[in-house]
Formats: structure tokens, sequence, C-alpha cells
């Protein structure tokens, strides 16, 4: 060990040198990175940006003078705050959005908004603001549905040319909520909700009753019909017969009177039908 | 791991009970070897005062007498006929244990550490669910299939494993969150929650393409949603087909726009698990629901009613019809007797009182009439103690 020492000294300090200058100059820039180079604070060079010519891999800088600042190059995440929107027939609605942007120039965002993180701050009162300008245009019933596609592509744009300042490209904007504010706006949607249903209750039991009626006056016409046809073949006949009916149903409590007499008392004239043959008379 | 455990088995074999040397390079950091061999065994079964020995087996030294086995021991007995150590720090001096200057093996044991992180890190088991993005210096070269793979060491080439073939399933609104209300197209609020189910389709867009991809599934599902519940009626969102075209436009959207994103993600299924009228407003419903049934209610008792009222008909008109046929076969003495049978049934249950003459006031015989009337009472009010007296 020692003969080696002895014997290749210097070799071995060269190397040892190499390798602590390959250490401070070389330096790896991975696939969801880019990389911008800095010289004495000023940006000088990028790597791997998406646009740019360099890909992800092992590179080189000039030790001390130059630092390397590493950006995520992946598509990143810009959430704004809950804002409230007016539509412009003056109701409002809670609107929670978000884009999708991603860094493509990165000499640029460094030189304006510094990290990333600024680039966020920068863009999150425009996203509000364009939102904003964009949705209360449109009538409350437009910003929930319909237009919303052709909304969202205009705030992209507006947002899109902002964030170009920022060396930032803007891939997407996204409503991802739209609430009533809570308070009086939900309370009175609740309302409106109760009343509605009650009048559907109300409306259901009414359509309940009048089938039922019609189903009932549908039997009692049918019953009617099939009578008429019956007894109208002789109503003389049907007169006679349903008044023999009819006194049966009359006395008909009094036939199964408690102790099987009835408690009606007939005051009966000699001269009744009946009781002709009463008196032997023929 | 795996040439640790290599070194035990030799060790194992080459306790020849050796006395250990006083200066162990070692010394007592006993946490270098594996679990196995602690430190504990060691102070108990030596019980000597020599320094501890992080190799020395546990249990099999009731004697007093060590039959461990150093790092030395082994290269001593391996020196002369094993295969050499490939040039290492030790160099070809064999001898190098007895020189008192203990330190001249740290190179050895850098260079074994050395030797595991290379083997853990160009070696890569794949479980059949994953597979692996290897970077070489950064960049994306290669997807690596489920089984045994093997890469440059570290610095060079680096891999990352992730289950692709597993569905993960996203719950919205996290169980912790309170009921979240989605406005329907007709301006009303509906309390829904549902189930995003995706796995990863391409690890390589997964990992470099979005920085927060797990969120941005969250956040895709979340828009798609509301976007699709937007286009639909309170009520269609109740009803099962209504649900299922949420459903499937929920999961067209979000796939839309996630391979916009290129976020390598397919989205397996988007399943509503609940679609409820927000709690403030659920008595209204359920109202509703109540009416319905009042007026299947109302509707049924009406048609046993016309089937009674109409089967009657045609029993009274059938009977009449009966009766009538016999008439005309001989209707006066058919009149005749109906008269006198009627008349016979209904007088002959009644009290009949004849006036005969002009003249002649009647006797109504109230009293009697009264009395005949009571009896019924004493009954009922008698036969209620009795009951109670049982």
């Amino acid at each position: 060990m020692e003969a080696l020492w002895n014997n290749y000294r210097w070799a071995i300090i060269l190397v040892g040198l190499l390798i602590i200058g390959l250490m401070m100059s070389a330096y790896i820039v991975n696939e969801e990175e880019q990389a911008v180079v800095v010289r004495t604070g000023e940006p000088v060079r990028t790597v791997n940006t998406p646009n740019g010519v360099t890909g992800p891999g092992l590179y080189f800088r000039v030790p001390l003078i130059e630092s390397v600042r590493k950006i995520e190059k992946r598509v990143l995440d810009l959430e704004m705050t809950d804002e409230e929107v007016l539509s412009n027939d003056q109701q409002r609605l809670l609107v929670n959005a978000y884009a999708r942007f991603r860094i493509v120039d990165p000499q640029r965002m460094i030189e304006r908004a510094g990290t990333t993180e600024g680039v966020r701050v920068a863009l999150e009162p425009i996203l509000n603001s364009a939102l904003r300008q964009e949705l209360g245009r449109r009538t409350f019933a437009a910003m929930l549905t319909a237009e919303r596609g052709n909304a969202l592509a205009n705030v992209k744009v507006n947002l899109d040319r902002e964030a170009r300042q920022y060396g930032a490209e803007v891939i997407d904007v996204q409503i991802k909520r739209t609430d009533l504010p809570s308070g009086r706006p939900l309370e009175s949607a609740f309302q409106r909700m109760e009343s509605d249903r009650e009048r559907e209750a109300r409306t259901i039991r009414a359509q309940g009753t009048r089938d039922a009626r019609i189903i009932r006056a549908e039997a009692d016409a049918e019953a009617a019909r099939i009578f008429a046809n019956a007894f109208g073949k002789d109503a003389g006949f049907y007169d006679f017969y349903r008044a023999m009916q009819s006194y049966d149903e009359t006395f008909r409590k009094a036939r199964e009177g408690e102790n099987g007499r009835g408690e009606s008392s007939i005051i009966l004239s000699p001269d009744n039908e009946y009781l002709q043959q009463f008196r032997g008379r023929r | 791991m795996q040439i640790f455990d290599r070194l035990k088995e030799r060790f194992g074999m080459s306790g020849s009970g050796l006395a250990m040397a006083d200066k162990n390079p070692w010394g007592g950091s006993g946490s270098k070897g594996d679990g196995e061999s602690s430190s504990g065994d060691n102070s108990e079964g030596g019980g000597s005062d020599g320094p501890r020995n992080p190799w020395l087996p546990g249990g099999g030294s009731g004697d007093g007498k060590r039959r461990s086995a150093s790092i030395e021991d082994i290269f001593k007995n391996r020196g002369p006929e094993g295969p050499n150590r490939g040039g290492s720090g030790g160099g070809p001096n064999f001898r190098m244990p007895e020189r008192p200057g203990g330190g001249s093996w740290l190179p050895i044991i850098i260079a074994l550490i050395v030797l595991v992180g290379l083997a853990l890190t160009s070696m890569h088991l794949i479980q059949p669910k994953e597979k692996g993005v290897v970077k070489t210096l950064g960049a994306y070269t290669r997807t690596l299939d489920s089984g045994l793979n093997f890469t440059f060491p570290y610095p060079i080439e680096t891999v990352e494993i992730e289950d692709v073939e597993g569905v993960r399933a996203v719950n919205i609104p996290a169980s912790g969150d309170s009921a979240k209300l989605i406005l329907t197209g007709d301006q009303n609020l509906v309390d829904l929650s549902y189930i995003v189910r995706w796995r990863i389709n391409d690890l390589a867009d997964f990992k470099f393409q979005l920085a927060e991809p797990i969120e941005t599934v969250g956040e895709v599902a979340e828009a798609a949603m509301r976007a699709s519940v937007a286009e639909k009626t309170l009520d269609a969102t109740f009803t099962g087909a209504g649900r299922a075209e949420i459903q499937q436009a929920v999961r067209e959207r979000m796939q839309e726009t996630l391979d916009a994103y290129r976020a390598g993600i397919q989205v397996v299924g988007v399943e509503i698990a609940k679609a409820d009228p927000p709690s403030e407003v659920v008595d209204a419903f359920r109202d509703v629901s109540v009416a319905e049934q009042n007026a299947d209610a109302a509707r049924n008792l009406a048609r046993g009613y016309a089937q009674q009222t109409i089967a009657g008909a045609e029993g009274e008109a059938e009977a009449f019809d009966k009766v009538y046929e016999q008439y005309r076969l001989a209707p006066e003495v058919t009149r005749q007797r109906l008269y006198y049978e009627t008349m016979e049934r209904v007088l002959g249950q009644t009290d009949k009182t004849i006036v005969e003459a002009e003249g002649v006031t009647p006797y109504l015989p109230l009293p009697e009439l009264r009395r005949r009337a009571t009896p019924p009472a004493p009954i009922t009010a008698q036969a209620q103690p009795t009951e109670q007296g049982q």
C-alpha cells in the first residue's frame, strides 16, 4: 500500500482531483425536469425545455461560476380560490376553476417570476378576473351548462396570453365547481326545491283523487247500463218487482230484530189491498 | 442482503474457536452486522471483558469459550487455497490482520458496501402487476416488464417501479368531507357521491407528463361530473337510466381530458354511489313519494268499488231476468204470488193494528213497545262483568 502510494503519488492525486472536478461540474437533468444554467446571476442556457433541442441526460457546467436551477417540466396545477361570480341576470354563483400549465421558457420564467410558485401567484388573479369577466357576460343558466366550453376556451386564450410573459403555457382551463353561495341564494334554492316538490305532491294526490272518481263514475254508469238493459224489457213488472224488494228491504230490520219480532208497527186499514180477502170479499 | 447471508454462512462453517484478537476491526459497532447476532447475546454468552463481537453466533458459548469467527479468520482460512479476493483494498498481502494497524481493512469494507449497493441498484425484481421506468442518466430510455431485470447501477440508471395493473379508486367527495351539492341543469341541487376507478395506462406518460397525476384524476373527475350533471334535470339524476348516462358521460369526458394531458391514465369506470336530494329538502321529496302511494291507493280503492258495483249490478240484472222469464209465462199468478209472499214476510214480523171502522180511536200500545225495546240493554250490561270476572 505504501509502495503504491510512493510510486503513484501524483497519479492518485490527479485522479482524485479529476473526480472532484467531475462531481462539481457534471449534473444530471432528469426526464421530468428542465434546467437553466445561471452564470453569475444571469441565465445563459437551458437544458431539456419542452421546445428545446437538448434532451435530458448528463451535462457539464463550469464549477463555481455557473449554477444550475432545475425546474419542473411536467404539467403543473393552478387552482384558484372560490370566486363569487355575478351573472348578467344578477345571480350569484360560486365558481372554482383550475388551470393546467407548463413552463416552456424557463429562462424567462426565472427572470420574470423566479420560481414556479411565483408563476402561480402571478397567474391566479388573472385566472380569477378572466373567469369572472367571461362568465359575467352570461346568464345564470348559461353559466351552468350550454356555453361552458366556449367560455372556458376564451378564458384559456386570455390566460395563456398572460402566462407567456412568465414563460408558461396554459394547457387547459376547467371549471371544477359551480355552487350557489351559502346563505340567501342557497336557502332560496332549497325553498324553491321544497315548494316545487310540494306542488308535485299535491298534483299527484289530486290526480289520484280524479282517477278514483272517474273509475267510480264509470262503474256506476256501467251498472246503470246493465240495469236499464235488463229492466227496460218490462217497466211495469220492474216497478212491481222492485217495490216488493223495497218492502222487504225497508222492513228488514224488523224481521231481523232481537227477539225475532220487528219493532215496526203497521196500522192497516181494512180497505188495504192486502186485506181485501180478509172479509171474504170476492 | 444476500451477500450478508452468504457471509454469515461462511462464518458458521469456519467457526474454529479461535480466540479473538483484541483489536477487532468491527469494534463495538454491533449494528453493522445483521439483527440475528445481536450484541446482547455476546455479553451474555461471552461474559468476558473482550470487545463485543457482532458476528458471534448466539447460544453456542456456554463454556465461556468463544467459537466465533472474525472476518480476519475467514480470510486467513481462505487465503492460501481460496480464490483471491480480487484486488480490493487488502491487496496481495494476506498477513494484514497480524499487523497492529486494524484500520487497514476499511477499504475492503467500503468496497463491500459499494458492491452491495451496486447489486441492489442494478437488480430489479418486478412483480407481475408492476412495471418500471428506466432513466439512463436522467433520460427515460425504456420500460421494464415484470420479472428479474438488470440495469446499470445507481448513478447511471435509476428505476421507478409502479403498479400498473391494479385499479385504483378515488371516492368523491372524500369520506371525511361533508356533502357536496351539485347544481343540475334545472338549477336544483343534488347530493352526489361517486367512485372513479382508474389505472395506469402508460407508465412513462404517467411519470413524466403530469406533476401530480393522482390529484389530477380527482380534479378532472369533479369537473367532468359537474359538467355532466349540469346537462341533466334533477329527476334524471335519480333515475337509473339518467345515472347510467351521467356515468358514461363522465367517463368519456374524463378520458378525453386526461388523454389531452397525456396523463397515461385510463378511466376504468365511474360509479355513482349515491344521488340524493340535499338533506335540507329531503322531507319534501319523501312527501312526493308518499303522495304517489296515496294516489295509487285511491285508484285501487276506486277499482275495487267499480268491480263490486258492476258485479252487483250484473247479479241484480241476472236475478231480474230469471224472475221475469217465469213471470212472462204466467204474469198474473206470479205477480199475485210475489205480492203475497212479500207481504207475509213483511207483515209476519211486525206489529199490526187494523183499524176496523171510522171513528174508532186506535190504542197504540206505547208502554209495551218500550218494554220490548229495553230488554237488550241489561243483557249486554250483564255480559261485560262476567267477561271480566273470568
